[in-house]
Formats: C-alpha cells, sequence, structure tokens
C-alpha cells in the first residue's frame, strides 16, 4: 500500500463532509476527522462506508470506533486489506 | 413488533406528532400516513390568510414516518426512552402543495442502517397519488446527553 497514494484516496473521499477548508490544505497523517475537518459524527459515518466502498472491505463497530485520524484510517485499512489476501 | 407498538414508542405528542397510521413496515422500508388537521397552529400563519403546510412540517411528516418509525422497527426491542434520536441531514425537493384537511402517504427505503445511522430514500404523495416531494433523510440514535461537570450545553457530535 502506497502511502502518499492512500492519503491522497482518502482526501479525495473526506472532501464532500469537511467544515474545516484550512484543516483540509494542510491534512497530514495526524489530521483528526472530527477535531480537525470538524466532520459531524453522522457524517463520519459516511466517510467510513465511503472507505469500505472504496477498498472493498468491511469495517466492523470496534474498527470505526478507532478511525479518529487519517493515520488510524490507514492502519485499519491496511489491517483490513491484510485479512481479506 | 406490532404496528401500533412502534406508533407509541415515538418520543413525540400532539401538536408534533406526525405519524397517523403504518400501513407496511419490513426491515427494508415503510409505508405511513398522515391527516393535516385544519386547526394545526401553524396555518394560523403560513401564509396570513392563505392556509398552506410549511415544507419543514412535511419534511417532519417524512422524517417521522419514513426514519423514526423505520428505526424503531429495525432496532425492535433495543430501543427505550434512554435513546435519543437526532435528525442528521435532509435534501428534499418539494412538487406540490399541501392545503389543510389533505391526507397523506410517505413511503421510505432504506439506503443503510450502519453504525447507528439510518439514511432512507423517502417520497411523499398525496390523495390522488401525485408525488409531493422526494428526498433523501438522515437520522442517528445516540446515547442520552449527559449533563458535563463545566454546565455547558453538550455537543450533539
Amino acid at each position: 500500500m502506497n502511502k502518499e497514494q492512500t492519503i491522497d484516496e482518502l482526501k479525495n473521499i473526506v472532501k464532500p463532509y469537511i467544515v474545516n477548508q484550512e484543516a483540509f490544505d494542510a491534512l497530514t497523517v495526524e489530521t483528526d476527522f472530527i477535531n480537525d475537518l470538524k466532520i459531524n459524527s453522522a457524517n463520519l459515518v459516511d466517510v467510513i462506508l465511503d472507505i469500505e466502498e472504496k477498498y472493498n472491505i468491511v469495517i466492523d463497530n470496534e474498527s470505526m470506533e478507532r478511525m479518529i485520524n487519517v493515520k488510524s484510517a490507514m492502519e485499519i485499512i491496511e489491517t483490513k486489506l491484510s485479512e481479506r489476501e | 413488533m406490532r404496528k401500533e407498538e412502534i406508533i407509541s414508542k415515538l418520543p413525540y405528542s400532539k401538536p408534533f406528532l406526525f405519524v397517523e397510521e403504518i400501513s407496511h413496515i419490513d426491515e427494508n422500508g415503510v409505508e405511513g400516513n398522515f391527516t393535516f388537521d385544519e386547526n394545526l397552529d401553524f396555518y394560523k400563519g403560513h401564509f396570513k390568510d392563505f392556509p398552506v403546510t410549511p415544507g419543514v412540517i412535511l419534511t417532519e411528516v417524512m422524517a417521522q414516518i419514513g426514519v423514526v418509525c423505520l428505526g424503531i422497527f429495525l432496532l425492535n426491542n433495543t430501543f427505550s426512552e434512554n435513546n435519543s434520536i437526532a435528525l442528521t441531514s435532509t435534501n428534499v425537493e418539494f412538487l406540490k402543495p399541501i392545503f389543510p384537511n389533505e391526507k397523506v402517504k410517505v413511503f421510505s427505503e432504506k439506503i443503510y442502517f450502519r453504525f447507528g445511522k439510518l439514511k432512507c430514500k423517502v417520497m411523499m404523495k398525496n390523495e390522488k397519488g401525485e408525488v409531493v416531494c422526494t428526498g433523501i433523510i438522515a437520522g442517528m440514535m445516540v446515547s442520552p446527553p449527559q449533563p458535563s461537570p463545566q454546565g455547558r450545553e453538550p455537543k450533539l457530535d
């Protein structure tokens, strides 16, 4: 999994739901979905469903709760992709 | 769960209960109806001397029947007074006006129910079967807000 490419893909996924444009423009692996990008919890569900669709994975409740920032999202995607293989 | 039981579990009462009857419900969707009593308070002001049902009220009817009733059904017996529900998004287009004493029918189809969020494709028709409004409505079942120690208003998100 290419890190830079995954960050770009995640950026595209969160784009429709972000409120804080500055935090989005300066997005790094440490960017927090709720506290930095100001995505509300209802839209975070859509972000997760879009991630599932993009990577063809299933995200369970436990992973959902851990998915607070770009870094944790990337880790969860990587884990789920490796489980699939 | 029986249809009457779902209505009894709704957290609304008059004058803000906008579900009269559930005619069909299953895990994929719900159909229900509501009749607009001409004495409803908002007709006095919307509009002056020309009562028309406000779009926000039509949206509320669609949300109560199409999302809240279905959500209670899907949660089955795990829904209790400890749950609170929140409307999270609406995207509705309006095609026809609804006047006092009209009866409307709401048809809702589940798009998904994941992580406590229920998103539905909802349509309202008048008695002639014409489409009144249509859209996408979503809501969440959330834990009751806890009073925070600082006395601040708890945030929904």
